[in-house]
């Protein structure tokens, strides 16, 4: 035989394997454990398969299938955005802000990046028994706050308490309403090639500040929360570049999930410039220190904005024109191939891909 | 395998002398120091961080060594590169 | 950040790639293998292998503490954390290394409280706040992290806190790197040796590497530059007709290594007859255990360990492709027994590993993924 056949067989061979595999891939998702692990509730892939393999299975319908931060509503003429989320950070009281704080910015953060305006929350509490009452007030006097520096009201509410040892002592969850009042169609499956990838502000902040706030890693910091309503940024950056294709915020996963979001949903690359990516020092400091990347950690102030790459300048003279996004960075551009994919070109000159992470980034030593 | 990161040791703790606080680009970790009882460190000193533990002291000479060797074969490269500019334009 | 941003200089790699492209012969082609883990996560994040040619293959060794040990080791540290009041700790790299009935995430759903912690002195500080609990480290590593872990059995001892012991996975690198050179099959020209392993045990336990078997070995740090300066040592010795072992994370690691590192491993571990490798199977002398006279530290005495051994399917061939024999797809149970989430040997435990980049990336070539970041 000769050496070209034999090239051609091994070739077909390492293609029958990459087709078996890319079979796998593409087969419905399906949950493999018994149980949930804290995996599941990363943003990670652990997450993605659950919310497939679970939810979307049970609840298909088509206003859910985009599985953005919010659901866009029709309602009176008018369209309305919707959208819950639940809060469980411990510890409850960090550098930068509290639990209240982040239950109030998270969802009206969701709506702001649906394109809508928020008005009205609800708030439901799940109490431990013996939870102090002076800390619920505390908690609940920052939510206050954040819902007047928001412009929401929150509007309905529930309690519930449980056994003590039932719950971390205090759970909040939050669902939000807000009108959405522009003729704007927003989401990530509309990226393109071309388009800019931009993030408001210092990455990573939230996720370190609650990592060391733990105390377990007796690492000091002055890294502080990034917590923040962002409606008001978003309005801004709306005015000013009405090319914006979709908004996320950067919160479970980091901005390399959502990158990896949106070049799943629009079937494109999306390649970052590591150089770009703006980090603080002390937070680049701590990722060092246990081995995590600071592309992968928690924001919840920041958002990821995916713009028409002729409105650059319009988007980021706006983001950086308000407190809440001078920090803001092109990071990276949208191109057409290899589609699904999220490439980071380092600040050494080289290439990597970054993929999705199983569940939370953990310190490492190795 | 094994995560080991540079720190500036920034205070030798006076109740526990197996004990010295690190910086690491404006974070900061009490490190155990028994490992390097021989070393002894001072602040200003920097040393290798692996799980808690300074390992090692890094070597300011060797360090500028390397540094010069890179320096040496970079300066070579962006004379060649100039060289190779200037051989065109002719 | 010192020492580290100046060795991630993307002119200075450019000008060192050049180097190294030129000590290129025509027509050869080069393996080097980077023993360690940590080696193999620089290269991976700031894709080094862009700026080498095409002739030079990196090959990635067995140097990933978490992936080498085995299902069985998993297994038994899960029984020993199912104990009644026992909190077990763990680095974050080993929550979610499979045993053969799940990870220490699995376990933690069911009843176990394994936790994370930065160091082994962090156990050692749950075992002071919890008197009531057996407190047990999961202590794996090479030679870097044992004298930690031996540091802390003496500083539990000095302070008289018994309710602490560790279960003892410390593994040694040289056995490793012989198994590999003991090969039939081998097909590697050089070594980038381990720097920080080398820290403690120094430069001197290589030498038989380039005597015995004339091979090159250098010793590298961990930023991009340090591993192409590497190679381009290696490349100048293989160019000169050198086989040596030379030290370029000299600003690191002294040829002797750290002496009191090895004394404290020395007076509370010994060397285990043999230990089993995930997909290398057993090595002897390649691991360590605690000795007798700690034997109140040590959980594999203080708890009846089941000593649960899972076999390695006969067909992974985990050995084979780290050696550099076989590509990841030629192995026969890549992608199908042995998948990601499924992992058999090590080199898919870590997302790092060959077979687990090749199993999600694979079907990009490196040439698409260049073209695609070209500006």
């Amino acid at each position: 035989m000769t050496s070209q056949h034999q090239q051609y067989r091994e070739l077909s061979r390492e293609e029958q394997v990459l087709a078996r595999i890319e079979k796998a891939r593409s087969r419905k998702a399906k949950l493999k454990e018994e149980r949930i692990t804290l995996s599941h509730g990363s943003g990670g892939k652990a997450t993605q398969t659950l919310i497939e393999a679970v939810f979307l299975e049970a609840f298909a319908n088509p206003l859910l299938a985009p599985l953005e931060d919010g659901a866009v509503l029709a309602a009176h003429g008018g369209r309305l955005a919707f959208t819950t989320d639940s809060y469980v950070v411990s510890p409850l009281f960090f550098p930068g802000g509290d639990i209240g704080d982040l239950a109030v910015n998270g969802t009206v953060n969701d709506l702001a990046v649906s394109g809508a305006r928020p008005l009205w929350l609800s708030a439901g509490f799940i109490l431990e028994e013996g939870f102090p009452v002076a800390d619920l007030e505390r908690i609940v006097g920052s939510m206050a706050a954040a819902a007047e520096r928001a412009g929401v009201q929150v509007v309905t509410g529930d309690t519930k308490v449980v056994q003590r040892g039932k719950a971390d002592g205090c759970y909040v969850n939050t669902a939000g309403v807000g009108v959405i009042e522009r003729p704007l169609e927003l989401g990530v499956a509309a990226a393109r090639p071309g388009d800019a990838v931009i993030v408001s502000g210092p990455i990573g902040e939230h996720g370190i500040t609650i990592m060391l706030a733990r105390g377990e890693l007796d690492i000091e910091s002055e890294v502080t929360s990034d917590t923040a309503p962002l409606n008001g940024l978003v309005e801004r950056l709306l005015d000013a570049a009405p090319g914006v294709r979709g908004l996320r915020d950067a919160t479970r996963g980091g901005v390399a999930t959502i990158c990896n979001e949106v070049a799943r949903a629009a079937g494109v690359a999306v390649v970052v410039d590591e150089e770009a990516v703006p980090v603080r020092p002390d937070v680049r400091g701590a990722c060092e220190l246990l081995g995590i990347d600071p592309l992968y950690v928690a924001c919840e102030g920041r958002l990821v904005a995916i713009v028409d790459g002729d409105q650059v300048d319009a988007a980021m003279g706006a983001l950086r024109s308000h407190p809440l996004g001078e920090g803001a960075a092109v990071i990276g551009r949208v191109r057409d191939d290899p589609p699904g994919l999220v490439l980071l070109k380092t600040s050494f000159g080289g290439t990597r891909i970054v993929d999705l992470l199983v569940g939370d980034p953990l310190p490492r030593i190795c | 395998m094994c995560l080991g990161i540079p720190g500036e040791v920034v205070e030798i703790l006076d109740d526990r002398p197996d004990l010295a606080k690190v910086d690491v680009s404006g974070v900061r970790r009490a490190i155990n120091i028994g490992l390097l009882e021989n070393e002894k460190l001072e602040p200003g000193d920097w040393v290798l961080i692996h799980v808690g533990f300074a390992l090692s002291k890094i070597d300011e000479e060797e360090a500028k060594a390397a540094l010069d060797f890179l320096e040496g074969i970079g300066q070579a490269y962006a004379d060649e590169l100039a060289a190779l500019a200037d051989s065109r334009i002719e | 950040m010192r020492f580290v941003d100046e060795f991630r200089d993307a002119d200075k790699a450019q000008a060192l790639a050049a180097q190294i492209a030129a000590l290129c012969e025509p027509g050869r082609q080069y393996k080097f293998m980077e023993v360690c883990g940590g080696h193999t996560h620089t290269i991976y994040k700031h894709g080094l292998e862009d700026y080498l040619p095409e002739s030079i293959t990196l090959v990635h060794g067995p140097g990933c503490p978490v992936c080498v040990i085995p299902m069985g080791r998993v297994d038994d540290a899960i029984f020993i954390a199912r104990q009644p009041d026992v909190i077990m700790t763990s680095f974050g790299d080993m929550m979610r290394v499979p045993g053969s009935n799940g990870a220490f995430f699995d376990a933690n759903a069911q009843d176990a409280d394994i936790r994370m912690v930065y160091s082994p002195l962090d156990s050692l500080k749950i075992a002071r706040q919890n008197p009531d609990k057996r407190v047990v480290f999961m202590a794996i590593g090479f030679e870097t992290t044992a004298p930690s872990s031996a540091m802390t059995v003496l500083r539990a001892k000095a302070d008289g806190i018994e309710n602490f012991s560790i279960f003892c996975n410390h593994v040694t690198i040289i056995p490793a790197i012989k198994a590999i050179l003991d090969s039939p099959d081998l097909r590697l020209d050089g070594f980038i040796g381990p720097g920080h392993v080398s820290t403690v045990i120094g430069c001197r336990p290589y030498e038989f590497i380039a005597r015995d078997y004339g091979k090159p070995i250098v010793c590298a740090g961990f930023e991009p530059l340090d591993l192409l300066q590497s190679i381009y040592m290696l490349m100048l010795q293989l160019a000169e007709g050198r086989s040596e072992v030379e030290n370029q994370y000299s600003r690191v690691v002294p040829w002797d290594g750290n002496l009191k590192a090895l004394q404290v491993i020395n007076e509370v571990m010994e060397l285990r007859p043999y230990f089993e490798w995930r997909g290398l199977g057993f090595i002897s002398h390649s691991a360590l255990r605690v000795r007798e006279s700690y034997a109140a530290f040590d959980a594999e005495q203080q708890f009846l360990v089941p000593g649960v051994r899972v076999a390695d399917p006969k067909a992974c061939q985990c050995g084979e492709v780290l050696k550099g024999v076989l590509k990841p797809w030629e192995c026969k149970v890549f992608g199908t027994a042995c998948t990601p989430e499924t992992p058999i040997g090590t080199c898919m435990v870590s997302p790092e590993g060959a077979c687990a980049a090749y199993y999600n990336f694979g079907r990009f070539t490196r040439e698409r993924v260049k073209e695609a970041t070209r500006t």
